[in-house]
């Protein structure tokens, strides 16, 4: 059985895929371009620092085949105005329109700092920029965000690179219950299980980058995390027998009134 | 792992090779974990020798009698010209410690230089006050490298005789100032040699992590350069062997995770192609220690700070990197307008 136009789309444009693929961390560009293959991601993160526009070597652009979507992050910046120039010299290089804005303002846990991402977000917004978030996970954070205009929220499993999967499980569960845009769980998902997880949860995609990167192949965990998304993503349309908030079914206090 | 003077004394006094192995392995680990098979690599430009102070360890020291250069504005842009010609995106300007040859004026005109050639400038300069490093970074430096060279007070008086150098403290808060007059990288390293390497590191890494407490925002970097030979001649006080070289690299990831370790060509090429799988990574290329030698000076006449002992070529870097499946990173920063 196949679940018909499960797409998941973002600020009106549709991917049949749920997973997307950082691009950092790479033995070589050709292992890059294998793992983007192999897991069918149609929406792939660069940073923009990484991006050599006057050529002087490889072009990891090269290596993106032009049917994915380009979304560039804008690593390295510690404030909404640095985010913003680097989004602006983005577009400007013609690597577009989509910006994931990463505003990292601690280099020990690259946790993100939610208020200047707020900032960032009202102003590429108003700049005519798609933008994706990414956040660590918090309910009002998240429907300021959505306010500001955001396309979706990126909320973190865990810190970057730390592999340590869904510690912020709870606090991602609220937003997808509460939050209206697409849902992508970002940063610390180290193995497809995690990956799957979230997307049983409910979660709308999930990006992974260390993970793929650093294993022994990449190219074949790539195929897995995307199998596991996939595999998430139909437990959850299936209605996965889940632990609820609210007790239901049996009902100890009140059924006396009923007998 | 928590870091305490006796835990480092006793890591490095053990002979045992499965030791060493361990530490190895676990800092290995770490830096595929947090820096994947990705090498930074930069290039030196050194722009003058001229130096006001009297370092007993240092070829650029007042008292020994070399030609003295300082490289004009056109040379300066001759050498980056041909340094970016080379594929290099990260340049690190350095210069001997005179603050009347080099003034600030002189700093300021070689970033406005540098940027139009290289995506990032780092200094290796003369620790100077907030304001002065305000300027420099508003100018377009993104980086700045300060050794304390030891950190231990009375070794450093001994072997900084003269000169502004003298001053442990002006230097010892170089990197608050730093930090604060904007700048987004900094280096910290001491001097290998000059001192006990144990209570090097201990004051070293403890001088990081109250940088990271104060400045989070700042990533930082260390190096640990070993003292070379100059032109034959050995300066050093003590020799650090491959061993603690190896375990001193392998600590500071272990302590570190996330923080840039950079090593430079005073090694070899064996040790720097063994160093980049346990936790270095930024290694610079092509590089020349003497002013003006990658285009302007004569070969036979250069008087380098030491002697390279790596002297392969951008082009030869790239390939090992890449027969080592490391992916080289030429280009890591955009600069964005740092006003």
């Amino acid at each position: 059985m196949t679940v018909q136009n499960d797409n998941l789309t973002i600020a009106g444009k549709t991917f049949t895929s749920r997973f997307l693929l950082g691009t950092g961390k790479f033995s070589s560009k050709t292992a890059l371009a294998e793992s983007i293959a192999a897991s069918n991601a149609e929406i792939v993160t660069v940073a923009l620092r990484r991006i050599d526009i006057d050529q002087h070597e490889e072009n990891i652009i090269q290596y993106i085949p032009k049917n994915v979507t380009l979304l560039v992050n804008t690593s390295g910046a510690r404030n909404a105005q640095e985010a913003l120039r680097i989004a602006r010299l983005a577009r400007e290089s013609g690597c577009g329109n989509w910006i994931k804005v990463e505003v990292i303002n601690d280099s020990k846990y690259l946790l993100p700092d939610n208020a200047e991402t707020v900032k960032a977000t009202e102003l590429l917004v108003k700049e005519g920029f798609i933008v994706l978030p990414y956040m660590s996970p918090d309910l009002y954070i998240a429907r300021e965000l959505v306010a500001a205009g955001a396309a979706t929220v990126m909320p973190l499993g865990s810190p970057i690179g730390s592999n340590k999967g869904l510690k912020t499980k709870e606090l991602i569960q609220i937003l997808i219950n509460e939050i209206d845009i697409p849902i992508i769980v970002d940063a610390g998902l180290g193995a497809p299980s995690q990956a799957a997880e979230a997307m049983e949860m409910g979660a709308d995609a999930v990006l992974v980058n260390t993970a793929v990167a650093t294993a022994g192949n990449p190219q074949l965990i790539a195929q897995a995390f995307a199998e596991a998304v996939k595999a998430g993503r139909l437990a959850y349309l299936s209605g996965l027998p889940s632990e609820k908030i609210c007790a239901e079914a049996s009902s100890p206090l009140t059924g006396f009134l009923y007998e | 792992m928590h870091f305490d003077l006796a835990n480092i004394q006793d890591i490095l006094s053990d002979q045992d090779p499965q030791l060493t192995e361990r530490l190895a392995q676990e800092a290995a680990r770490l830096t595929r974990q947090y820096f994947g098979r990705a090498i930074s690599l930069y290039a030196p430009l050194y722009i003058s020798n001229y130096c006001s102070c009297f370092c007993t360890y240092c070829g650029f020291n007042n008292h020994n009698h070399i030609p003295r250069l300082k490289l004009t504005a056109d040379q300066i842009e001759q050498e980056m010209q041909k340094i970016a010609h080379s594929g290099i995106e990260n340049i690190l300007i350095l210069t001997g410690e005179s603050y009347q040859m080099t003034p600030l004026s002189y700093l300021k005109e070689t970033v406005l230089i540098s940027k139009k050639y290289f995506s990032s400038t780092a200094l290796e300069i003369h620790p100077l006050e907030e304001e002065e490093y305000r300027e420099l970074y508003l100018a377009g430096a993104d980086s700045v490298t300060l050794y304390q060279e030891t950190y231990n007070r009375s070794r450093y008086a001994e072997v900084h005789l003269s000169g502004k150098k003298k001053d442990y403290d002006f230097r010892y808060q170089a990197p608050e100032r730093i930090a604060r007059a904007g700048f987004r990288q900094i280096s910290l390293g001491v001097l290998l040699g000059l001192s006990d390497l144990a209570e090097d590191l201990f004051a070293l890494f403890s001088h990081l992590r109250q940088m990271e407490q104060a400045f989070p925002g700042v990533e930082y970097s260390l190096s640990f350069p070993r003292l070379r030979q100059i032109k034959g001649k050995d300066l050093s006080l003590s020799r650090i062997d491959n061993i603690s070289f190896i375990k001193t690299i392998c600590l500071a990831r272990i302590y570190f995770p996330r923080i840039g370790i950079n090593l430079s060509t005073r090694e070899s090429p064996t040790l720097r192609d063994h160093a980049i799988e346990l936790g270095v990574t930024r290694i610079s290329a092509g590089s020349n220690t003497s002013v003006g030698g990658y285009s302007t000076a004569d070969p036979e006449r250069q008087n380098p700070q030491f002697d390279i002992a790596d002297s392969r070529s951008v082009a030869e870097m790239l390939c090992m990197l890449k027969e080592h499946h490391f992916d080289p990173v030429l280009t890591d920063w955009r600069r964005i307008d740092n006003t």
